[in-house]
């Protein structure tokens, strides 16, 4: 069985997949990686599906040790370093460790959460249909619990074919979050929405994986704060009596009664969740449409990142690739080209 | 039953809500439950999950595959042909340790009610129950059929930690909890009843339209029974499927 033993990691380190869908009726929220493209770039740069069981971190890195054979990894998200046995692995590459060496992933330089992906996958139990670890419905993960260090996380598989590049660096969308409006933005006064619409919010301290507060001007309810209790998806901006707009996110609840003003496009969640505390942003209103749109545009870039993966060391020039600022690991999509690609996190 | 139109209120590009009114009802309550049966037999392309509530039905989609004016016509053809259930609901006895350290609340909702505990007992645990929706943690029974006599407001400060099995009142609702979590209610009493536990087949036992009867049990049952339910014992009692 091949195996990364846990010598050090920081209290955010959890094993989370596509996340774990079918059971909200019962109360079960979805959890599942905070970043979904970073979860499918690793998990691409290994050989695996996109919605494989990876290790999360939480701006703090961790320290593995292989044993049992050799692990392909990958590391893509927030920016931060990946070295084996000391040696760093160029960004957006996969590299394999071999029986007894290290991986170690650093801290995030920028943004927030980082996906180590393995071959294979973090081969931990099921529970309800998916391997994420969820705090509070005691689901997931190695043992229901978030990795620590002297665990030892069961891997899936032995590395198959060559170490891969990505030569079509990730996008994401830059500017301001787009939102659809709704469900109850007719719980919100026209000067409310316009608040929302026309001001500039900053993540609050209070911000984890169950979703951020923001810190902002108060937005303005036409009728109450609250609302006969009904269901939350991820990207729900519910705005509760302060006025302060929160933001749920994988391990959200499933319900709740606050009116909910509106919701992050999905194309735009994993730029969102990037966003450090004291991070600010603005919202803007697109339509339904435009939504589905930016959702189809995510699903050609990262089809377009699988098609331009090739085998890593063979001829291909790390300082080219380097000079196109995959350093940053994600390539700002709307970033005028003279200046020098943001991270999503910016 | 008749055609009942529905707004759909769109939650981003990934769900769309249902919503059949605004108010806690039972009727609207049973609409929901049974036009979330019916959606499930569709097996609409790009539907990924349901998750009925009081009074809407929240739709999970995969943007890329639903196609969204087809999902209403369907839905609106789907409420048309709408049969009355006629699944009797299955009850529950569930035993419950009230007031003490089982039930911190219990002497102040006595108190603001002028009348004595064994009363607010008394009329918590001589009504039926309807299982209007599982919501908010794992298992969480949101309940309706609460009597208004003994209602009160939810506490100004939430308390961050309430116990598994927490049984509260909070408004007209009542609650069923079966994990540990925050709450701004005010807590009468505890079950030994896991509704939760991911070990045990079947994994959840109370479900959105059954009805829950509270019985009281003394403290010295506790134990007996809290173990019980940890060896994975459903503990509640089903005296109607």
């Amino acid at each position: 069985m091949i195996r990364l033993l846990v010598k050090d990691c920081g209290a955010g380190t959890t094993v989370q997949d596509g996340g774990r869908f079918g059971y909200q009726r019962y109360g079960v929220g979805p959890a599942g990686a905070m970043d979904r493209i970073a979860l499918a770039v690793a998990n691409m740069l290994v050989g695996n599906e996109p919605g494989e069981a990876a290790v999360e971190f939480t701006v703090l890195g961790g320290n593995f040790v292989v044993e049992g054979g050799p692990v392909r990894v990958a590391l893509a998200g927030a920016f931060a370093d990946l070295k084996i046995d000391g040696e760093a692995v160029p960004p957006l590459t996969s590299a394999t460790a071999l029986d007894g060496q290290s991986v170690t992933v650093g801290a995030a330089k920028a943004g927030t959460f980082m996906v180590l992906a393995v071959s294979g996958g973090v081969a931990v139990k099921r529970d309800l249909g998916s391997r994420s670890f969820h705090l509070r419905g005691g689901l997931g993960g190695l043992d229901r619990t978030p990795v620590r260090p002297g665990q030892v996380l069961p891997v899936g598989g032995t590395p198959q074919g060559p170490d891969l590049v990505a030569t079509v660096a990730p996008q994401v969308s830059a500017g301001a979050f787009r939102v659809v409006l709704g469900p109850q933005d007719d719980y919100f006064t026209p000067a409310g929405i316009a608040t929302f619409l026309g001001e500039t919010y900053r993540v609050s301290a209070e911000a984890d994986r169950m979703g951020y507060r923001l810190s902002g001007p108060a937005i303005e309810h036409a009728k109450g704060f609250n609302i006969v209790s009904d269901g939350i998806v991820t990207g729900s901006v519910q705005v509760p009596g302060s006025g302060e707009p929160i933001v749920l996110l994988a391990d959200r609840q499933t319900t709740g009664g606050y009116p909910k003003i509106a919701t992050i496009v999905s194309a735009d969640l994993p730029r969102f969740v990037q966003q450090r505390p004291g991070g600010e942003m603005r919202f803007t209103a697109v339509t339904l449409a435009e939504a589905i749109a930016a959702a189809r545009d995510q699903a050609a870039m990262l089809a377009a990142v699988r098609a331009g993966l090739k085998p890593a060391g063979l001829g291909l020039d790390t300082e080219h690739l380097l000079s196109v600022n995959l350093v940053d690991g994600w390539v700002d999509a709307h970033a005028p080209p003279a200046e020098p690609p943001l991270h999503s996190a910016a | 039953m008749g055609a009942p139109i529905p707004r759909f209120l769109p939650c981003g590009d990934t769900a769309v809500t249902v919503e059949f009114g605004t108010e806690i009802d039972d009727g609207l309550n049973a609409l929901c439950l049974v036009f979330d049966a019916a959606l499930a037999e569709a097996a609409i392309p790009g539907v990924i999950e349901t998750l009925p509530t009081y009074r809407s039905v929240l739709v999970q989609v995969d943007p890329l595959v639903i196609d969204m004016p087809a999902f209403e016509t369907r839905v609106h053809e789907i409420l048309a042909g709408l049969a009355t259930d006629g699944r009797p609901p299955r009850r529950w006895i569930i035993p419950v340790v009230y007031g003490g350290e089982f039930g911190i609340d219990l002497e102040d909702v006595a108190r603001s009610h002028g009348l004595t505990t064994e009363e607010i007992i008394r009329r918590h645990s001589s009504r039926t129950y309807r299982v209007a929706m599982l919501g908010f943690l794992p298992g969480f029974c949101y309940l309706s059929g609460a009597d208004p006599s003994i209602a009160l407001p939810r506490r100004t400060s939430p308390r961050l930690k309430t116990p598994a099995g927490t049984v509260s009142i909070g408004g007209v609702q009542a609650l069923f909890a079966s994990v540990e979590a925050p709450s701004g209610w005010h807590l009468l009493g505890r079950t030994p009843v896991r509704n939760f536990m991911p070990d045990r087949d079947p994994v959840f036992l109370v479900g959105a339209g059954d009805e829950v009867v509270f019985r009281p049990i003394p403290a010295a049952d506790w134990d007996a029974l809290d173990a019980a339910a940890a060896a994975g014992e459903p503990v509640a009692e089903l005296v109607a499927a």
